[in-house]
């Protein structure tokens, strides 16, 4: 339990999930959540995209709620080290872009430490990166959950479109992009 | 009260994706990198998985909690747009090294500092909102 769990144990314990989602009458779907709360705080007036009845919706905001809730609990009390066994190519690569101690924590202190957040780095990584993952899953119409893990799920080959696409981004983002980024 | 059963699911589903390090920065750049196998490991076990589920559902016709027979939805097929979408998506995901999920498990990881990028996120989908109708899909 104190320890990582390998993917073989993540896996199918998130199609899991997706089955308990399923049996209850829900489709697994998280990113559908940013539009519900579009909708809460008004959209609806300047966007017929958002005019839906958000109550449809609470069931997906418990859910999140409770996601959250994991996440405290996963931190605070299952995982005693923090540290990531990341392969060694992955940090000596991450070193030479400006990262300086790949794997110490689940995420890099000096970008999203709370103590450097206001920099415009982190800025950039946190607001920017999240406007890109917020449009982009709406215009995809899908994000992880939705389109690579119901979608393939379910045989949709537009799903698998929609995985090469997060590809195509991810790669040209870490390749291309992101040092530059880093070097903020 | 017919809602603690998903916040339930919700914890369950946070605590999994915290303990197997999906929502961790660094193994996001680890797949993007081709440099593990553990992500493609999660998400195509989760992906075989779900399809023996979902093909188990539609054979035997299996009964959800109210008795009906579970229907599973399908999304609209449109290539260009889950393309287009798709790429924009991936460039955001490598950046924050969490998709959706990920982005509230790390407000309960992280704290506050993850509430900016789902202000993002929210900021992303309200804009995609207003120019829909300018769009290719």
């Amino acid at each position: 339990m104190q320890q990582p769990w390998p993917w073989w144990v993540a896996g199918p314990l998130i199609a899991y999930v997706m089955f308990s989602l399923l049996y209850y009458g829900k489709g697994f779907g998280i990113s559908t959540n940013f539009k519900t709360v579009c909708c809460m705080l008004g959209s609806c007036k300047v966007s017929d995209f958002f005019c839906f009845n958000w109550k449809d919706q609470i069931w997906n905001l418990m859910f999140i709620a409770g996601v959250v809730i994991g996440g405290f609990i996963a931190s605070h009390y299952l995982t005693p080290d923090m540290a990531v066994n990341i392969s060694p190519q992955t940090v000596s690569d991450l070193q030479e872009i400006g990262i300086a101690n790949p794997g110490a924590s689940y995420l890099p202190e000096e970008i999203f430490g709370a103590e450097n957040v206001w920099s415009l780095r982190s800025l950039v990584f946190l607001l920017g990166g999240g406007f890109l993952v917020g449009f982009g899953t709406r215009y995809a119409n899908g994000c992880t959950s939705g389109h690579a893990i119901s979608g393939l799920s379910n045989l949709q080959w537009w799903s698998l479109v929609a995985v090469a696409g997060f590809f195509i981004g991810g790669l040209a983002m870490t390749h291309f992009i992101l040092p530059y980024l880093i070097s903020l | 009260m017919k809602y603690v059963r998903f916040l339930i699911m919700g914890v369950l589903f946070g605590i999994v994706l915290s303990k197997g390090e999906i929502i961790s920065w660094y193994r996001i750049q680890e797949m993007f990198r081709f440099q593990s196998f553990h992500m493609y490991g999660v998400i195509g076990s989760a992906v075989v998985f779900g399809i023996l589920t979902i093909q188990f559902i539609k054979r035997t016709g299996l009964k959800d909690y109210h008795g009906n027979p579970i229907s599973v939805a399908t999304q609209e097929p449109g290539y260009a747009r889950n393309l287009i979408g798709g790429t924009i998506f991936g460039l955001g995901w490598a950046i924050t090294g969490a998709c959706p999920g990920p982005l509230f498990i790390l407000v309960g990881h992280q704290g506050w500092v993850f509430i900016l990028a789902i202000l993002g996120a929210v900021a992303g989908t309200f804009t995609y909102g207003l120019l829909q109708r300018y769009l290719m899909h």
